[in-house]
């Protein structure tokens, strides 16, 4: 079922929890609600659920406006950060309970929850309390009762916060997998980008109320719309520079003026894995000193500060970094392949990276 | 710096093995003040019930019970407890869930209101009936003119009960309401429930233990309540005497071991109440540690 | 009412409006009635009603006795609680249970009861009567009878502020050289004076209005172990409204009074729960 919202606001008394919102989610999509936690992102969901009222704007569902439809008559399944489990129900009854409120006949009410004890690998603790269940055991149960009743859609609140740090990757792709599978709309709420960036199909970031972009993973990293999103995604080195004789530079560090006047400032913006790092001090035309290396698996984060105090984050892999020879507290020479430039209140001035050109940098 | 480490030693004697306990001396004798005080004023005043009760035998024991008046008094305790303790309790339940589920404008008002009771004197409660159904009282013409007796006879010692034993369901209820937060009733929302059927099927086994409990002490409270029913009863034997009263009238009457018969009969009561109490209490304490520990082995994620 | 125009889960509307209902019939509208029928009296004869010396001793007595009570709850009540929490020995946890028995007990029974005990022939007045410690018809007896009554507040409010308190503060002033008295002076005793203070409020107000297990040991002699709700009742079996009412008006203002201070008290005292 497809999901739109059109300008839907949200006030609790003076605070505007979510301002002027509006995007879709087609049949069958995988979705993120990703942003900082006070972002919105839970009321959007509990407004789609109909959990809270809208202040302003329409609801769609399937097309329809649901605004004044009352959650019981929604359809929808929701599963709640900390799972609220009936504490009282057995595993079973949890599971069943949707399903004898719509008055399901006893044989088909057994033969659905089987059907999902067995989807969800709950086999054999259909008698147990959610007190004796485990963390994950408790989320699939959540999940499990949420889709009983075949509803078109699945709102999960932070799905992943509460199970351990070690089984929440399993989950991920058990829940890309379980999504792959029942081909049911699913839009989730998480604050971890990562986790977001390798579940959902697209992304819908907020931050303080206000929807900033909507995209791909990969739309949402490689083309921020403005400086917010791009250090919310990934990390992005920021460096402030003044126009000066028509070139913007901070030290040694020169840039094109961007169309900026003498006097003014540009600020400019670089993913880490844009720089170029040489032992050879000659090799390009920036230097710095190799303060420390961080070793994360596969990549590694090394730290580099300029003469001027700048530290900048760098991002290479394990066999670059040995193929360089780099050593700690070593001066290096760098250089910036690919930047942004960033406006004077956070929005991009255009929207396409741009390439350092030749001749920059040079004769220092 | 061997000097200063030879100097310092521990300043409690041996048998206290840590630092942040006393020594056992300090603890038995406090643990023997504190058994000595409980037990002149806990178990001696409750033993003697029982010992003053049977003091003339058994014989005299069922005859003080089996009295027509006494009988009368207790089928009488009975039904004011029957009629009081449902009212108190339909009206704890739904204080309970506005004060706990919502938030409005003059909670704490309201929540302090519901406790007034307690911090009214039983006698004055009493007289607030008398003042208004009494033949004085704002109402009392009214009542006479249609031949309804209110005080000095089983309404107003219905209604002062009430009184007096007004917020104890809602007083336990709401922190366990409370306690329970709202994710689940919202989740059987989501589900399809309807408001009724999300609190029979989710809310009331949730809060049945802490109703229970706030139901045994208003009960408790309602057959023993003495003050505010002595001012309204009218004393009338074999008609408006509760059991308290009728203690209080073969006490009077020099009968001891009768009264003492009738009051081990609250006494019992009393005792029933704590045993269910600490009961429930038990049963909480062993399914918090239940919860804690007995989450189970396997945990891995199924393939769908 | 207020900004959410509308509350996901049903049956506010329901359940506020029939508490407000019932809570005005039953309480609200009797203290109310009270309250104005009392008001009715001229101011001269309020104050003639409310100072003739036998309601004046019966005051005195009252007050005094409940303070004396509460303060003996205080230091037992603080032992209790220490004891209860801190210690384990046989049979702590029937003395857990029976700390709650003065509240499940009738006053009636309770009055009866001691009554008998603290008598000439009773458990305890065989020894203490000989000795010239009078309880039955005196003021001793009064203060007996509210000690029961009120034993369990002290109790209850400082136990799970006694067992929520961290080891670690303990044993870290251990560390630092504290000895088990200074621990407690200096550590502990700060965290349990606001409880404590509540608990002797709790107790203080239980036992200004207490009536049922004062009157069988106080004897009720006039002017001497008359206490203010028992007059209360004599005026009211006199039929003299004005006199109860007048009587009741005080002891009603000084329990609002007191649950003022114990609200006050309780938000206070909750401060230093993180």
């Amino acid at each position: 079922m497809s999901i739109e919202l059109r300008n839907v606001s949200k006030r609790f008394g003076d605070v505007v929890a979510v301002d002027d919102v509006s995007f879709s989610v087609g049949d069958g999509e995988l979705v993120a609600l990703l942003g900082p936690s006070g972002g919105g992102k839970t009321t959007v969901l509990r407004m789609i659920a109909g959990l809270e009222m809208p202040s302003g704007g329409d609801l769609l569902i399937r097309g329809q406006r649901v605004n004044d439809v009352a959650v019981q008559q929604r359809n929808i399944g929701f599963v709640f950060q900390g799972y609220a489990l009936f504490r009282t129900m057995s595993v079973f009854d949890n599971i069943a309970f949707g399903l004898s409120i719509r008055r399901w006949s006893r044989s088909d009410i057994q033969s659905r929850v089987e059907e999902l004890v067995g989807i969800f690998g709950l086999g054999g603790l259909e008698r147990r309390l959610p007190h004796q269940l485990s963390g994950g055991q408790r989320q699939r149960v959540a999940i499990a009762r949420a889709l009983a009743s075949k509803p078109g859609v699945l709102l999960l609140d932070e799905p992943f916060a509460a199970v351990d740090a070690k089984i929440r990757q399993e989950l991920r792709e058990w829940l890309v997998r379980l999504h792959d599978q029942l081909d049911v709309t699913t839009v989730f709420v998480t604050h971890d980008q990562e986790e977001a960036m390798e579940v959902a199909s697209r992304i819908v970031i907020f931050s303080r109320g206000k929807l900033e972009q909507i995209g791909s993973p990969r739309d949402v990293y490689e083309q921020p719309v403005n400086e917010f999103v791009a250090r919310f995604i990934g990390v992005m080195n920021v460096l402030e520079l003044t126009v000066k004789g028509g070139v913007a530079q901070f030290g040694q560090l020169s840039f094109p003026s961007h169309g900026k006047a003498d006097g003014q400032t540009l600020r400019i913006g670089f993913r880490p894995y844009a720089i170029k790092v040489s032992r050879n001090p000659a090799e390009y035309p920036f230097r710095a000193v190799l303060k420390h290396v961080f070793f994360l698996g596969v990549m590694l984060r090394i730290e580099l500060v300029t003469p001027e105090g700048s530290s900048l984050r760098v991002r290479i892999s394990k066999e670059e970094f040995s193929r360089l020879g780099l050593v700690e507290d070593e001066p290096v020479s760098f250089f910036i392949r690919e930047y942004r430039v960033l406006g004077g209140d956070g929005e991009f001035e255009a929207h396409a990276n741009s390439v350092l050109p030749e001749g920059f940098g040079e004769g220092i | 710096m061997a000097g200063i480490v030879t100097r310092v030693r521990p300043r409690t004697d041996a048998r206290s093995q840590r630092g942040s306990e006393e020594p056992a001396w300090v603890r038995g004798s406090l643990i023997a003040a504190g058994g000595l005080f409980a037990a002149v004023f806990l178990v001696l005043p409750l033993a003697n019930v029982f010992w003053q009760a049977f003091s003339k035998g058994w014989f005299v024991y069922i005859q003080a019970i089996r009295h027509p008046d006494s009988w009368a008094a207790i089928r009488l305790t009975l039904v004011v407890a029957a009629i009081t303790v449902p009212f108190n309790t339909v009206f704890g339940i739904s204080a309970a869930w506005c004060i706990a589920k919502f938030e409005f404008r003059g909670k704490a008002l309201l929540t302090t209101l519901i406790d007034l009771p307690f911090s009214v004197s039983p006698v004055v409660a009493g007289l607030m009936f008398a003042v208004l159904f009494g033949l004085q009282g704002y109402w009392g013409d009214w009542f006479q003119a249609r031949d309804i007796k209110v005080i000095f006879a089983t309404p107003g010692i219905v209604l002062a009960t009430i009184f007096v034993t007004f917020p104890f369901v809602a007083r336990e209820l709401i922190p366990v309401m409370k306690a329970g937060g709202s994710d689940q009733e919202q989740a059987a929302l989501t589900l399809g429930a309807s408001g009724w059927q999300t609190f029979f099927r989710v809310t009331l086994p949730n809060i049945k233990w802490g109703l229970l409990y706030g139901i045994i002490l208003c009960n408790a409270r309602a057959m023993g309540e003495y003050g505010a029913v002595s001012v309204v009863s009218g004393h009338i034997g074999g008609r408006t005497d509760t059991l308290p009263l009728r203690i209080d009238k073969l006490y009077v009457g020099y009968q001891g071991a009768a009264a003492f018969a009738c009051a081990s009969l609250l006494a019992l009561l009393a005792l029933v109440t704590l045993a269910i109490k600490s009961y429930l209490e038990w049963r909480a304490d062993a399914a918090h540690a239940q919860g804690q520990s007995d989450v189970s082995e396997s945990d891995k994620t199924p393939n769908p | 009412m207020s900004s959410n125009a509308k509350r996901i889960l049903p049956g506010f509307g329901l359940s506020l409006g029939y508490t407000l209902a019932y809570l005005g019939a039953l309480v609200l509208i009797p203290i109310g009635g009270l309250v104005l029928r009392s008001l009715r009296i001229s101011p001269s004869d309020f104050w003639h009603l409310a100072t003739t010396p036998r309601a004046l001793a019966a005051f005195k007595l009252t007050f005094s006795a409940s303070f004396v009570a509460a303060l003996i709850n205080s230091v037992m009540g603080t032992l209790l609680a220490w004891i209860l929490t801190r210690y384990s020995f046989p049979g702590r946890r029937m003395l857990d249970a029976l700390i709650d028995f003065p509240f499940a007990l009738p006053t009636a029974v309770a009055g009866l009861t001691l009554a008998d005990m603290f008598g000439p022939h009773g458990w305890l007045g065989k020894f203490l009567v000989p000795l010239g410690i009078k309880a039955v018809y005196s003021p001793l007896g009064v203060t007996l009878a509210l000690t029961f009554v009120g034993m369990p507040f002290v109790v209850r409010t400082l136990q799970p502020v006694l067992e929520s308190l961290d080891r670690d503060v303990e044993e870290a002033a251990a560390v630092l050289g504290a000895g088990r008295w200074t621990t407690f002076r200096r550590v502990i005793a700060p965290l349990l004076f606001p409880p404590l203070l509540t608990g002797f409020a709790l107790s203080f107000a239980r036992a200004i209005g207490e009536y049922g297990s004062v009157v069988f040991i106080s004897g009720n002699l006039q002017g001497k172990t008359e206490i203010a709700p028992y007059l209360v009742w004599l005026r009211l079996e006199d039929y003299d409204y004005d006199g109860a009412m007048a009587l009741s008006l005080i002891l009603l203002v000084v329990s609002f009074v007191l649950l003022g201070v114990i609200n006050t008290l309780e938000r206070w005292a909750g401060r230093f729960q993180t």
